[in-house]
């Protein structure tokens, strides 16, 4: 089934001003894990802002689940399509952890008790169950990050969109909300879209698409998209470090194969030695 | 300008439930001409050891917290501090503080946040008229305020009269920095200023701060915890953790310490990580972990066992 | 990370801690009353000891709770002054013009500074004692009956516990914002009033704006979980009065009570 699908959509974000996304269609099988890269301004935050009515088409449809958003459809699909935003800071309401954790459960009038599992699931699944208590404000960037995650998790939904939620953290909180939902899709079975412009984030995904002036313009297993390189530069994308070094090893003549992972190329390498 | 921090600690909230020691006895020196990179998590104490370089943490205020307690008899007193900027004592409490920060410039996380004024011109003007000791004409201020944009890949006449918070991200970056650099200081501090950019401003800024010290401004401290953006573009790095100043090195020496990295929770280079996995396969490449040396070392390895057929290597 | 001391908090378990915030809010203001219906040395005087028994219970360290009176101490000594001076009375011991220094007067101003100090010290245990958060709880549940009156309650204790949330954010970010700009040389130390005001400009522009897109963002995350400012809410907390709040209940109506038959027993003026 599709968890989300667009068609034939378009959108700006004023009367006159340029349209941020055209006539895009895409949609996202259920279970699957998909990134979606672009440089900023490439309408890559507006798709997920579309994805749950926070912003309304101006043609073209979005289905969730096959129920097409429009304002009587938009609170069942908010409970399904969670979204997490850019800024750790921005997505908390409460002081305390388990108090902003159980914000989107009270929202939906779930019983007490309900809530309090809920709970339970949401810290953990993003590991940070032994922070029920702790004050938001002093906890690291990757680590509010999770409590957003968390945060959308108790409204148990089945696909969550990471809206470059990593872009304003360290490698090493990076890594952590990279580990949590590949875990969430792995495990739990959730839909997990990660919206981002870091290019090894995508490395474990099913699917990786590009966007570039708000329409997808590549498509495929990641692996096969980062071989494309120069294609990628031509919409602004970096290849990160290790694939420039792949490819520098490749032109220069000595045979290995292209990857993003540094144990496998260090492999690859020693064969070639 | 040299900077000279001896025995240097810090206290926050001290006497309270959240005291924390920001700094732990810090000694490290930066020599004039140097791209110094600090390393270290949030929390590390990297980011106060920073403010103290241009007084905006006041040495003078914070010693004489410390100085209160009289060491007793037989008790060996405390070192003394030292923190030294070229010519300015910053224990001292005669110090000219605005002096000092002129002569060192600080760039903030995400400094296009603090552009306030209506034109582009009068935001970088900013510093430049704080800072003089007489009044400035016009031809001055636009003088000076072309040449900082300038410098940091801006035009000047498309620019000088547009709002700072009608341009794109990356410039307004640029012009936040531009603010900062005009006066021409000795010393360019920058916390993180590649953060929350994409892999390709990443890179445009780091050109950038190229440029700048070439240029512009002999010294320059970069804080980051991108271990690859230190180990391409720094002459020396100080690792802090919880506080204290663990190595001070060049790239070169300081990720031949991987695991000690690791094990104090730090990442280390992509390069790094690929000698450590090469040496695991009785590969040794040894390079100075920038990607192009060890691109370099390992073609030239490859050439020395074997290598491409008819190749003569 | 910094010095993020705002709201008072003073984080230990205590018994004083663990009390219902709707029961400290009401105490308060039985002890407020208190305060001012003791109308001589004696009632205060059982003021202050429950103050001192509370003081211990809420393992809140002396300094602490002296640091708070510290804050108004400029307010204390000028209304004393001022009393002093100006009270009529008939032991007169100096005296000046209309101005004199009179036994009376004295004891009246030593009167009102005790009652100002214990109405400080008693406000300031409540914001030792009580996180943020659970004071907005308490406020939003001792003000449901206005619910019938369609007053939006829910909506201000929302607001109320999102101010909370970001007031640590916003100092942080006034203090970066700040640094940035005495690294600029900005001074906001000299100059006359509307120097003064003027140089706050450069910080008032990057905080508005910040705030405003903070709020943006923060409108947009709480939509995407189902935030819809409906009736149909729940809570998970609930406040429970229990056995602790029961006793700190009758301490207080003992006070109360207390007081008054030392009103009405000892009506002696001081």
């Amino acid at each position: 089934m599709k968890a989300i699908e667009f068609e034939n959509v378009t959108f700006r974000y004023e009367e006159d001003s340029p349209f941020v996304i055209q006539k895009l269609n895409f949609s996202v099988e259920e279970g699957e894990f998909v990134a979606v890269l672009g440089h900023n301004g490439s309408g890559k935050s507006t798709l997920a802002r579309l994805s749950n009515g926070l912003l309304v088409p101006d043609a073209g449809a979005v289905r969730v689940f096959g129920v097409t958003l429009s304002d009587e459809t938009m609170f069942e699909a908010r409970k399904n399509v969670g979204v997490v935003f850019q800024n750790p800071d921005n997505q908390t309401v409460a002081t305390i952890v388990e108090d902003d954790v159980a914000f989107g459960a009270e929202n939906v009038g779930l019983p007490r008790e309900e809530i309090g599992k809920r709970i339970d699931f949401a810290l953990r699944a993003v590991g940070m169950q032994d922070y029920r208590n702790a004050t938001v404000a002093r906890l690291s960037g990757g680590q509010k990050q999770r409590i957003a995650i968390a945060g959308v998790l108790a409204l148990k939904p089945r696909v969550v969109i990471l809206d470059e939620s990593t872009a304003m953290l360290d490698p090493r909180g990076r890594r952590e909300i990279v580990d949590v939902v590949t875990r969430l899709n792995k495990e739990e079975g959730i839909t997990v879209v990660l919206i981002t412009h870091f290019m090894e984030e995508a490395l474990l995904a099913d699917r990786a698409v590009v966007m570039n002036r708000g329409e997808i313009v590549m498509q495929g297993k990641p692996a096969e998209i980062f071989e494309r390189q120069e294609e990628l530069l031509t919409y602004n994308l970096a290849l990160p470090r290790i694939g420039v070094i792949c490819n520098s090893l490749r032109a220069a003549g000595m045979p290995v194969e292209n990857t993003l992972d540094a144990e496998v190329l260090a492999e690859e390498i020693a064969k070639c030695v | 300008m040299r900077i000279v921090a001896e025995h240097l600690s810090y206290v926050y909230n001290p006497k309270s439930p959240f005291e924390t020691a920001a700094l732990k006895d810090v000694s490290l020196t930066i020599e004039e001409g140097e791209f110094f990179g600090i390393i270290g998590h949030t929390g590390s104490g990297k980011s106060t050891f920073v403010q103290h370089l241009n007084g905006l943490i006041r040495l003078p205020s914070s010693l004489r917290r410390y100085k209160k307690k009289k060491p007793k008899k037989g008790e060996i007193p405390p070192p003394e501090t030292v923190l030294r900027v070229g010519e300015f004592d910053l224990t001292d409490k005669k110090t000219d503080f605005r002096a000092l920060r002129k002569s060192v410039g600080m760039v903030f996380q995400y400094p296009e946040y603090q552009l306030f004024a209506e034109t582009v011109r009068d935001d970088v003007a900013f510093g430049l008229k704080n800072f003089s000791a007489e009044k400035l004409s016009d031809e001055q201020i636009d003088a000076a305020v072309r040449a900082a944009l300038e410098v940091v890949g801006l035009d000047y006449g498309e620019m000088k009269d547009k709002s700072p918070f009608d341009l794109s991200g990356g410039q307004k970056r640029r012009v936040a920095i531009a603010g900062v650099i005009v006066t021409r200081p000795e010393v360019l501090v920058l916390d993180e200023p590649a953060a929350g950019l994409d892999p390709l401003g990443k890179k445009e800024v780091m050109e950038l701060l190229h440029k700048l010290h070439r240029e512009w401004c002999k010294t320059v401290v970069v804080v980051s915890h991108d271990m690859d953006e230190i180990s391409e573009n720094c002459t020396k790095a100080a690792v802090f953790s919880e506080g204290s100043v663990r190595y001070v090195l060049p790239p070169k020496e300081l990720f031949r310490h991987a695991d000690e990295l690791t094990a104090l929770g730090l990442d280390v280079p992509l390069t790094a990580k690929l000698c450590t996995a090469l040496a695991k396969r009785g590969v040794e490449i040894d390079c100075d972990f920038t990607t192009e040396d060890f691109i370099g070392k390992v073609l030239a390895y490859w050439a020395a066992h074997g290598g491409r057929k008819g190749d003569n290597a | 990370m910094k010095d993020v001391s705002f709201g008072q908090y003073y984080p230990v378990d205590s018994f004083v801690h663990r009390l219902d915030p709707r029961l400290k809010l009401l105490f308060l203001i039985a002890y407020i009353v208190a305060i001012f219906l003791a109308s001589n040395f004696y009632g205060l005087a059982v003021c202050a000891g429950v103050l001192v028994f509370i003081v211990a219970f809420a393992r809140i360290p002396i300094g602490k709770v002296l640091r708070a009176v510290k804050g108004v101490v400029f307010l204390v000594v000028f209304t004393a002054a001022l009393n002093i001076l100006f009270y009529n009375g008939e032991t007169v011991y100096a005296e000046w013009g209309i101005i004199s220094i009179t036994k009376e007067g004295l004891i009246f101003s030593a009167f009102l500074a005790l009652r100002l100090a214990l109405l400080v010290v008693c406000s300031s245990l409540l914001t030792y004692t009580t996180t943020p958060v659970a004071l907005t709880d308490g406020v939003e549940s001792l003000l449901t009956p206005l619910k019938w009156i369609r007053f939006p309650v829910h909506a201000l204790a929302l607001v109320m516990s999102i101010a909370l949330r970001f007031i640590p954010v916003l100092i942080d970010e006034t203090e970066r914002i700040k640094n940035a700009q005495k690294a600029r040389g900005a001074d906001f130390e000299s100059g006359n009033l509307f120097k003064r005001i003027r140089a706050m400009v450069p910080i008032l522009v990057p905080l508005l704006l910040s705030a405003f897109r903070r709020a943006e963002e923060l409108g947009d995350a709480m939509e995407a979980r189902c935030y819809t400012g409906s009736n149909q809410r729940t809570k998970y907390k609930k406040l429970r009065f229990g056995w602790r709040d029961l006793i700190a209940f009758l301490v207080g109506a003992a006070l109360i009570t207390g007081v008054v038959l030392m009103k009405i027993y000892l009506p002696a003026p001081y």
